[in-house]
């Protein structure tokens, strides 16, 4: 028999804001213990939220770049529970009008693509972050407050393989948007997986186990390839599946029940009276809609069409809208995009990978780039020695002509100059010349190597090839 | 909305609703109060005798929508302030009893 799995994500992303979604704490990871705190995220009696409009902007925008509609009517809820973390005793959420309804991403798993569809999109506040001493538990509230979007999937996704794809082509969409820096090491994007099996054939779904607050990928991928399997074990052996909440423990590589929580479910939800709904305008909406980037997928498909790249090669470049950006204004100042392309796909993105570095903190610009290919383009310099430049201008920065012209750089490409070495090399390798006289091509290599020494690799080495083939007779 | 307030809601356990509340009740409370929250809520259940067909829900008796802030940093508690309401504080943190997942 066979089974078959359903899984459903429900995505936590904190937005990128300055200020906290209901006073105007900074809205920054870190710091000191409790040093970005007031009166309202520590909850004291008597004050009240001040929603920041531009939570709602970013979770409408978030909203309409995966085709969701956005609710006419929308309006915050109290969801009531009791938790150290949190110090009002309810987090502001939004329970039954939520700012985003409907809605799919694309993923492309093995070549296979699959919508995947979304159920909604809520905003809510964060809650504090707990530390545990040995018989005590320590708060931190520099967390609680920050605006944080929830999505929640359709139980649409099969694998563990389409919800990794998910996870990443969504990550790339927010990072598209600018609407949240989605740093996993940070705790930006935190995630609970839903998921069941069921036997081939049967329609209605297998009993739904929740693993909570998962903050990584591939931690996600793992969970699954070992609880999927679990829950099949289970029926196959004819048990049952209860259901509960179950966290994964990364070192283990197993999930664990969790002490489930008594009555943990009944939030009795009702109207924040603190704060008046939100109704949006369709012209308001329709000018965020303006403001929208090409999203990854059209990009890639703009890529291909506009320069001519593989789609392969698109692929790499718009998994970054940093480097994306940077590819472009590479091409068009150099007005070369395949050099463009394979000098971001393969240096730029090693030496950032080297370094652990992103392009913005980089020193190297596009415009050196361009520059760069304009003078290998113009045969100023030769490609081993452009090669040298990048780096120097990927850790330094500047002006690759400049570099050429203080270094002294320039190709050589002065036949009188390269005659006198080409006329040295020959004397000094009788033994090479003589073999490429009797027909042995490669030599020819060895002696263009030799004046490329001479030269100290600023030859123009198809200049030299030429020269050799001439002086030597045969080609 | 949610399972307290159901149609079947006479039931209501009280010894539930003051758990969610975290409130100790001792027999003698709870055998006084559960009559009591029955009866509130039969009070309540009288509404449901009017045909509201077609009237959305009310969350809110004014007019207002839309009161948004915008998004610029003020200044908070500075952290001595906010941890002088800290019973305990370690490392510059709030402590509370452990806290078991
Ligand atoms: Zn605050």
């Amino acid at each position: 028999m066979k089974y078959l799995p359903t899984i459903g994500l429900e995505i936590h992303v904190q937005l990128k804001t300055r200020s906290k979604i209901f006073c105007g704490c900074p809205n920054e990871p870190g710091g000191e213990p409790n040093t970005h705190v007031c009166p309202v995220c520590l909850g004291y009696p008597g004050t009240l939220p001040n929603v920041n409009g531009e939570a709602i902007r970013l979770t409408v925008l978030t909203g309409l770049m995966i085709g969701c509609r956005i609710n006419p009517y929308s309006k915050f809820d109290r969801k009531n529970y009791f938790y150290p973390d949190m110090p009002k005793n309810y987090q502001i959420s939004q329970y039954d009008k939520p700012l985003c309804l409907g809605g799919s991403v694309e993923i492309e798993v093995e070549g296979r693509k699959k919508a995947v569809g979304i159920t909604r999109i809520h905003l809510e506040e964060d809650v504090g972050k707990s530390m545990h001493f040995g018989s005590s538990s320590g708060v931190d509230f520099n967390r609680a407050g920050a605006p944080l979007m929830e999505i929640v999937t359709e139980p649409d996704i099969e694998t563990p393989e389409e919800a990794q794809a998910f996870l990443l082509a969504l990550r790339q969409i927010l990072l598209y948007g600018g609407v949240s820096d989605c740093n996993l090491e940070q705790g930006n994007l935190r995630c609970d997986v839903n998921c069941s099996v069921r036997p081939e054939g049967q329609s209605e779904l297998g009993t739904k186990i929740e693993i909570k607050n998962m903050n990584t990928f591939k931690g996600v991928f793992h969970a699954l390839k070992h609880e999927l399997p679990r829950q099949e074990e289970v029926l196959r052996s004819g048990g049952a599946i209860r259901q509960e909440t179950r966290r994964w423990d990364d070192e283990k590589g197993v999930t664990e029940a969790m002490r489930s929580k008594e009555y943990a479910h009944d939030y009795r939800y009702f109207p924040e009276p603190d704060l008046m709904p939100v109704v949006l305008p369709p012209e308001t909406v329709e000018q965020w809609r303006a403001t929208l980037p090409e999203l990854p997928a059209k990009r890639r498909d703009r890529l291909v069409t506009e320069y001519g790249l593989p789609d392969y090669d698109a692929g790499v470049l718009v998994a970054d809208k940093a480097v994306a950006d940077f590819f472009e204004e590479t091409a068009r100042a150099s007005g070369n995009p395949k050099a463009a392309s394979n000098w971001v796909m393969t240096d730029v993105l090693r030496c950032l990978g080297e370094k652990q570095t992103e392009l913005k903190d980089a020193k190297l610009t596009s415009v050196s780039l361009a520059g760069l290919i304009r003078l290998v383009d113009q045969k100023v310099i030769n490609v081993p020695t452009a090669r040298e430049l990048f780096s120097e201008l990927f850790e330094k920065g500047g002006d690759p002509t400049e570099l050429v012209k203080t270094k002294g750089l320039a190709q050589v490409s002065d036949t009188g100059a390269l005659e006198a070495y080409a006329d040295e090399a020959i004397a000094e390798n009788p033994g090479p010349v003589a073999d490429y006289r009797a027909g042995k091509k490669p030599a020819l290599q060895f002696l263009v190597g030799q004046i490329m020494k001479k030269s100290r690799g600023k030859a123009n080495p198809r200049m030299v090839q030429e020269l050799l083939q001439r002086k030597l007779g045969g080609a | 909305m949610t399972d307290t307030f159901r149609d079947d809601a006479s039931r209501l356990d009280v010894r539930y609703v003051a758990h969610l509340a975290r409130l100790h009740l001792s027999d003698e409370e709870a055998a006084v109060f559960q009559p009591q929250l029955e009866q509130v809520l039969g009070y309540v259940r009288e509404l449901g005798a009017l045909d509201v067909e077609g009237v959305e829900p009310t969350a809110h008796a004014f007019p207002v929508q839309n009161v948004f802030r915008d998004d610029e940093v003020r200044p908070g508690l500075d952290h001595e302030a906010a941890m002088k309401n800290a019973p305990q504080e370690r490392q510059g943190q709030f402590i509370v009893p452990k806290i078991i997942e």
